[in-house]
This record gives structure tokens, sequence and C-alpha cells, in this order.
């Protein structure tokens, strides 16, 4: 197989359940030229040295011309920090953060600790009764979304309006399928309707302002100044997005992981310190992002005996880069009393994930909870469908059976 | 409980902030600050922050109830067996080489000996969190290795070393046998020059918890002027704290800008505009020629320009001495520059020749580093320390062929004014510098250094995620100035002379001569002028 085939095979959903065994394969490639000018690296130290180059860019603006129809910049509206780079990244984001995380806020995050725990109890209260549940429904999907929702200050009724459109944006996003130029274009459509909406959001916000992020962007003016509007509603919509289709995958994928090392799962159940490992090591063994925003070279970048030309896009593959035996010691298990874990489940760099405090907090208490709470669970299918997503990749349903529920 | 956090590997991602905002905390965009020692109910809190750091650089004390690693395999080699090791010095490299000695298999007896009273700690904190106030001098402590099973010789100061009977000889009289000795003595603030005025009741200077104590209690006490002698790292930390303790402060330095010894003149003017912005009386090209007292007490310096300023408290940040003194005599190569040793961190004996059984590591060792031309470098870096550790250890049990050469770049930081300054490479070995990404203007910024067209050095300003990067160019003797094209450009023409200072003073004080004809008759000899 040609790194072509064995990249097209990882983007194709039918081996969306075990891409390991491809991801070794593509690895003995550390960056792959592809066939259509793109590239893609999977060993770890060269993801983490292209994460921290300053010729790689975010910006998909920087394209070479014939790339740029693949993937064309969202016209008209301010784009999103994920997409962008320093200086710009760095002023927005740390607008962001001014509401999120220290310097501003150091004691959001932890001071939302009893709230998730409440939180994740409601949830599992609430499939107390029945004796088989599917763990995405039931707690892995909505905790994160109440979550993310109290903390921009968005509506958790308006939930199935932009579960929608979240959806369609995030199904279309990664390394792309043969479907360019309509995928695109769902996704435009999508992502000005979640728009619209949190613009509205805004609107209202602006004349009577909460103690919620979105409040915080609009009426902070900060040292340097304030995000605009539009900046308002392109942090926002990203936050959402991010916030809630990221970490559904990471509790998801831990509870499948655990279910299958039953051996884990019950030291779990007297060793509550544990789960801080257990969640490390799934974001190394099972992370919920597989492919991070496409980076662009800004110059002719040689890496290992690779050139990638000015202009060409490179897709980060973080999962496989998580596995490399260069960087860690038997891989292929899972581990969580690894020491010194590096592992790149949130990236690295400037770009490295801005709610990946709240996701770590959000998947150790729901891991903690369910293990804790659930009598002898065990997994109805394996593996579990998945979402279509190769980036954003994690099970669809998780059907576990349990012969009941502890308080 | 203990922590300490290996500032060289962080990036400030600030994800230990999120998880224990109790112990770290963010002071500016990068720097970070914390309590090396927690209080036991942030024990949770900060084993999330060590699992959650993505560079790994938080060090957590392990718990008498965490499982401990199990016995030190012994080998079936002699003197891993039953070898006697002595390390002189029992700061951050000594502790370090203990644990890496024992971590790879030496089961024989360990005995560290040190000056200090106390146990070891962590000196970076105490021109930051120290003075500051935010947690107190003896809060510093390293966490403790688990269990070395070492003899520890604590405010025991070795004063002497006699090579051919292989022994350190004691302040006490007594003398411990080795069959490998590892030197890591350190260095000490150099005094003010003048005695009796260095006695003046509010004369400072700063490198131990107990300067630390004695410096926190006088900026805590009064609302005085405070005169910083020279713009250095430590000198401008201070001043940095001063302000931040609202205390008015000048700082004279005696070159044309702060930090000039390390980064050169063109850096140094942002760091003196960093200064200034911050509200220090910065007086460049001023040295103070007198420090004077009434009843013992300091009351006013007077500067080269003629200006007098009234002060009670003065510090003196003129940089380190190398602990060698215990070595006068011994035959080792080690003078006011420190001990000289091999890129295996051997010591050279004063002809030149390298021992096999004297190491040295950390602040008092010299090491050549083949990255720059071979030169013989002292590197007063935390890391630095570290490394050499590490690598003296591993060499003390490997034969010939096994041994470590230490290749590591030296990286180094500094907090000061909310801006985390860190560098790679050795700044001072260039001709030219470039500011390439960021804005000097906005203290946000990269320079890159480079010497007869290839890069050697890196400094940045609250840019420390790029860091890996301009290190490995370094390691590629990549190009100067580079002609890349990056993310934030600083849309700087072109490279200017990068205004170092010449490499001086280094052998102040000592000199070597040769004497004898025959090859088999020639010997060095090292000559004392003055100290």
């Amino acid at each position: 197989m040609t790194e072509s085939q064995v990249f097209g095979r990882i983007l194709d959903r039918a081996g969306r359940a075990d891409p390991y065994p491809l991801y070794a394969e593509l690895r003995k490639t550390p960056v792959a030229a592809l066939d259509d000018g793109g590239y893609v690296v999977s060993t770890y130290r060269e993801i983490v040295a292209l994460l921290h180059d300053p010729r790689v860019s975010s910006d998909r603006r920087n394209l070479a011309e014939h790339f740029a129809d693949r993937e064309p910049a969202p016209p008209g509206r301010a784009p999103a920090f994920i997409v962008v780079d320093p200086p710009e990244h760095d002023r927005l984001r740390g607008l962001a953060m001014r509401h999120f995380g220290p310097p501003g806020s150091p004691d959001l995050v932890t001071g939302l600790r009893p709230e998730l725990t409440a939180i994740v109890t409601e949830l599992i209260d609430a499939i107390a009764g029945d004796r088989r549940a599917d763990i995405v429904e039931a707690v892995a999907y909505p905790f994160p979304v109440t979550v993310i929702c109290r903390i921009l200050g968005v509506p958790r009724e308006d939930e199935p309006r932009f579960h929608a459109w979240s959806t369609e944006i995030v199904e279309s996003f990664g390394p792309g399928d043969d479907h360019v130029a309509q995928r695109v274009r769902r996704r435009e459509r999508a992502a000005e309707a979640l728009g619209d909406y949190v613009r509205g959001l805004a609107d209202a916000r602006r004349r009577d302002p909460g103690r919620d992020l979105l409040s915080g962007l609009l009426t902070d003016d900060g040292p340097d100044g304030g995000m605009s509007m539009e900046e308002v509603v392109s942090t926002v919509t990203l936050l959402l997005v991010a916030g809630h289709e990221t970490t559904v995958n990471l509790i998801a994928n831990g509870m499948l992981t655990l279910l299958r090392h039953p051996e884990v799962l019950e030291r779990m159940r007297h060793e509550p310190g544990l789960v801080v490992g257990v969640v490390e090591e799934l974001l190394r063994y099972e992370p919920p992002v597989h492919f991070p925003a496409t980076r662009v070279a800004l110059d002719d970048i040689t890496i290992g005996d690779t050139t990638i030309p000015r202009g060409a896009p490179i897709v980060l593959a973080l999962a496989a880069g998580n596995r490399d035996p260069d960087h860690v010691r038997a891989p292929e298990r899972f581990d969580p009393c690894r020491e010194a874990n590096e592992h790149l489940g949130f990236g690295g760099g400037v770009h490295y994930c801005f709610g990946a405090p709240l996701a770590r907090l959000e998947a150790q208490t729901a891991l903690a909870e369910l293990t804790r709470r659930l009598r002898d669970p065990r997994l109805v299918a394996d593996p579990p469908p998945y979402r279509p997503s190769s980036a954003l990749r994690g099970p669809r349903r998780l059907l576990v059976d349990y012969d009941g529920v502890d308080p | 409980m203990r922590v300490v956090v290996d500032l060289t590997r962080c990036q400030g991602y600030g994800q230990c902030v999120f998880m224990a905002p109790e112990v770290f905390s963010m002071n500016g965009r990068e720097a970070l600050a914390y309590d090396p020692a927690p209080s036991a109910d942030q024990r949770q809190n900060v084993l999330r922050a060590a699992a959650a750091c993505p560079v790994q650089a938080l060090h957590v004390e392990r718990n008498a109830a965490d499982p401990e690693p199990g016995p030190y395999p012994a080998d079936g080699d002699g003197f891993r067996r039953d070898g006697r090791v002595v390390i002189v010095g029992s700061s951050l490299a000594g502790t370090r080489a203990a644990a890496v000695l024992r971590g790879e298999g030496f089961a024989g007896s360990l005995t560290l000996v040190g000056d200090e009273p106390g146990e070891p700690y962590d000196r970076p904190p105490l021109s930051k969190q120290v003075l500051s106030g935010r947690v107190p001098a003896r809060g510093t402590a390293l966490p403790r290795p688990p269990d070395l099973d070492a003899v520890w010789l604590r405010g025991t100061p070795a004063t002497g070393l006699d090579l051919d009977r292989r022994r350190v000889i004691l302040a006490d009289g007594r003398d411990l046998p080795f069959d490998r000795l590892l030197i890591a003595t350190g260095t000490r603030a150099r005094p003010w020059p003048d005695p009796a005025e260095a006695a003046l009741d509010g004369v400072c200077t700063l490198r131990t918890a107990q300067d630390a104590t004695v410096l926190r209690r006088r900026l805590a006490s009064g609302d005085g002027r405070v005169l910083v002698i020279g713009g250095g790292f430590t000198g401008s930390e201070i001043a940095s704290v001063c302000r931040e303790l609202g205390r008015p402060v000048t700082v004279a330095e005696r070159g044309p800008a702060p930090l000039v010894g390390a980064f050169g003149g063109v850096v140094g003017a942002i760091a003196a505009d960093l200064q200034r912005a911050h509200g220090v009386d910065l007086r460049c090209g001023i040295g103070v020629t007198a420090l004077e007292g009434e009843d013992g007490r300091l009351r006013r310096a007077r500067l080269s320009d003629g200006d007098v300023l009234e002060v009670d408290l003065a510090v003196a940040a003129l940089g380190a001495v190398r602990n060698v003194e215990w070595l006068e005599g011994s035959g080792l190569a080690a003078g006011p520059w420190g001990v000289a040793c091999d890129a295996g961190c051997r010591a050279f004996d004063i002809n030149g020749l390298v021992t096999d059984d004297v190491f040295a590591a950390g602040d008092v060792a010299r090491l050549p580093h083949p990255v720059y031309e071979y030169q013989f470098l002292a590197l007063e870096h935390w890391g630095s320390a570290v490394a050499q550790a590490e690598v003296a250890a591993h060499n003390m049990l490997s034969g010939q062929t096994h041994r470590w050469p230490h290749l590591a770049l030296p990286v180094f930081w500094s907090t000061q004014f909310g801006v985390e300054i860190k560098s790679v490479g050795v700044p001072t070995f260039a001709d030219e510098v470039i500011i390439v990404q960021g804005s000097a203007r906005e203290f946000r910024f990269v320079a890159v250094y480079g010497y007869r067209g290839r890069i050697t050095a890196a400094v940045t300003f609250d840019q420390g995620m790029w860091l890996e990067f301009y290190q490995g160019l370094i390691e590629q003797a990549a190009p100067f100035p580079p002609r890349f094209r990056t993310v934030d450009p600083a849309g700087a023409a072109c490279p200017v002379p990068a205004q170092v200072p010449d490499r001086v003073g280094a052998t102040h004080g000592a000199t070597v001569v040769v004497t004898g004809h025959d090859p088999a008759e020639r010997r060095a000899w090292l000559v004392h002028r003055s100290r």
C-alpha cells in the first residue's frame, strides 16, 4: 500500500473501530507525501517539532493557490482563534482566557467541581432503574453539553437546535473525503446558522449581561481592548462546538476502554486517585481528537528526509504519535500508572486545547462516578458503532448492561 | 509536601494553575510562580497538576504511602556492589547525582557532604516567590528522592582533598575515603568588595535561604528606596520584586544595560525598557563608589557620577564566586574559573590531564562544549546542574565505551516584571543578533544570535513555546541570519551587532605557570595572586 492508500483507509469509515494498525503502517514513513499534495505526519517527535515550529501556520489562507478551494477561509466572518496565527491568535485566546482560566480567572474550573459531580450524579440517577443504557446518550453527551452551556451562557434547552449545526460542522472537519465541495458547502451553511444563533444570544446578553463567558467577552474591555462583536461570535461558536463534540468522545472512549480492561475498572473502585492517571492514559491511548485543524507550511520545511513545500497542507496524526514506540514503551498497552506520560491528546504548542482543564475534570468526574456506581457493567457490542468523523473519533452509541446502580 | 517545577522545561501552558490554583499561579502571560511546600490538603490537586503538565515538568515528592520502587539492583561489577562514593556539595547537583547513582544500580556506600545545615533546597524561588513573601525562605526544600541509603554530613564543609590517598578532609578534622568523588560545591554570592562597607547593617547579598530570609524581612519592614548594585539576573529579579512590593528601587549597572553580560547590548536595551516601564530608576554605566553608614547602619551610597542616594538597604548583586578554595593544593585544575573537566564531567588535574575518579557538576564545573568550539563554559543554570549531575553519576558507574558526554545545550530562565525570559545556547557566543518573531515593544519576542554565519543562541521574552525549535536550529548549526517565513514575524530588516561583552575576568586572580624542560618533567602550577 502507498502512504496515500493507508491514509485513505484511515479516513474510510469502515476502519473507524480500530485505526491503530493503520497508524503503525503510517509511522513507517514519519512524514508522508500524499497524492493530493498534502502531507501527513505520524511520529511523535516530528509532530511535536511541527507543533512548535513557527514556520507552521494554522491559517488556511496560507494554503497554496491550488489548495485554496479545498478548505477556503470562511467569507466575511471573523475567523476563530483555532484557525489564526500569533499575534492575532494570542490576543483572541488571551481575551477569552480572561473568563476561563489564569491569570484572570484561575479558580473557575476547580470551582466547577461540585457542580460537575452534581450533574453527573443526576444523569446516572436517571438510568438507575434500567439494566441497559447507552452511555453516550445517558452521560457522555449530555454532561459536557450542560457544562459548556452554563459556562458560555447558552440556554441548555436550545441544544436540539445548535446540536444539528454543530454535528454538521464537526462531521465535515478533518482530512478530506471525496465530496469536498459538497462537504464545505454544508459546513458553511451550518456555521452560518450557528453563527446567527450565537449572534442572537450575544445581542440579548449585551442588553442584559450575566455572569457567563459570553457576557464577559461582550463587556470586558481588557487592558488592550476587547473583542469585536464578530470576534465574540466566532469565539463562542468555537467553544460551543469544541466543548460538546470532543469531551463526549473522551468519556465514551474512556468507558469503552475501561470495559475492555476490567482489572483497571476494578482497581478504580477502591483507588479513587487512579482516575487521574486513567484519564491521562486515555488521552494518549484513545484520544478524542485524532487530527487537529490542518496546518500549512509557511516556508519549505525539511523534516526527517522530507521537505514539505511552502503552501502545502499538513495533517498531524496525533493518535498515531501517541502510540509511537520510539516515544513510549509498550504503546499498545493501556497503563494508567505510566510515569511522565507526555502525550498529544490535547495537541501542543500555542494551539494546545483551550478547554483541556475542563475536559480533564469532566472525564475524571464522569468515569469515577460511572465506575463507582454501575454494578458489574458489561459491553453489549464490541466494537460499538462509531461516529463518522475520523478527526473527532468516538462511539456513536455505547450500550452497556449492568446489574443496578449504587447510590 | 514538596514540589519543584523544572522551569527549563515549562512552556507556560498553565495547566497546573487550573488544577491547583492555590499552589500555582501565572504572573503575566507565561511566568509561573508556585509554592514549593504546599500544605498536605493540596496533595490531590498537586498530583492532578503534575499529571496534567503537557511537558511533565512537575516533580512531586513521593508520599510514604506511594509505592516505592523496588530495591536497587546490584550487578557483578565490584565498584557498583561495594564501592565508595563521596559527593561534596549537597544542593541540586549533588542530590540529583546521588539519586541517579542509586537509580543506575550503585549499591555501595554513598556520603553527601554539605556546608549548609538544613536540607537541600531550590534556589531560583529565593529571588522571586520568597522575596515577594509568597512563600517562606524555608519553604523551598527540594523534594526528597526515594530513600537513598546515604550518609548526610550537613553543616560540615570539606576543607581539603588528598588525591593520592583519595580522601576528602572535613572541617572537623575527619577524612572520608572514596573510590569516586563528585565535586558539586557550587558558588556563593560575590560580596561587596570593601569588607567594612559590606559589614554595614543594610548591605545584603542573595544566594542562600538565609540571605533570602534577611532580605525579605528588610523589604517587608521598610518603604524607602532600595539600591540594587548590578543589573544581572539576580539584581533584575530583586528589582522586579521591589516594584511588585511597591518599593522605589534604583539599579546601578556598570555596563550599558541590564542583562548585558548574558544577552549583549541589543536585548539588554529591551530589558532596560522593561525595567523603566515598571518604574525602576535604572542607572546604566554607573558604579557605586562607596557605601556609607552611621552607627554601623547604611545611610547612603555614592555613585560614580557624583550622585548620592539616601538608602538604608543595598543589595550587592555582583555575580558569583566559585567554591573552590577547599581544592587548593589538591592538584586539580580548580581555580576562580571553577573546576575544569572534560565533557564527561571528569575533572582535569592541574596539568590538563583528565582524572578517572574525580568528577564535577553544577555551578562549580567548567566544561568544554563541542557546539561552542570546545570552549570551556561554566553554566550557572539550574538545568545544566541537573544534566551534568546525571552525566557525572552515569559516568562514575560506566566504563570508557559507555560514558556519556554532556552535550545538552544550556537553557536558562528568569522571571521578572511579569515576563518569562528564556534562553537556549550561549548568547554571548555571537557577533550578531536579529529579532525574528513578536514585538520587542510589547516585551514578547524571539531574538536569534549568530556567530560567523551560524545560529548559536536564542532568547525569548514570553515566547517560550518556540524555544525548542530554535534549539534544534542551533544543534544543526543552521545558517544565520535565518531567512524563513514564520508566524508573527517581527519584520526586522537585518541583523545588528550583538554587542556582547568580551569574555574577561574568568581567570582573574589566578595564573597558571609552566616549569620544566623535558616532556617527562614539564608541569603546570597554579599561582594565586589575591583573593
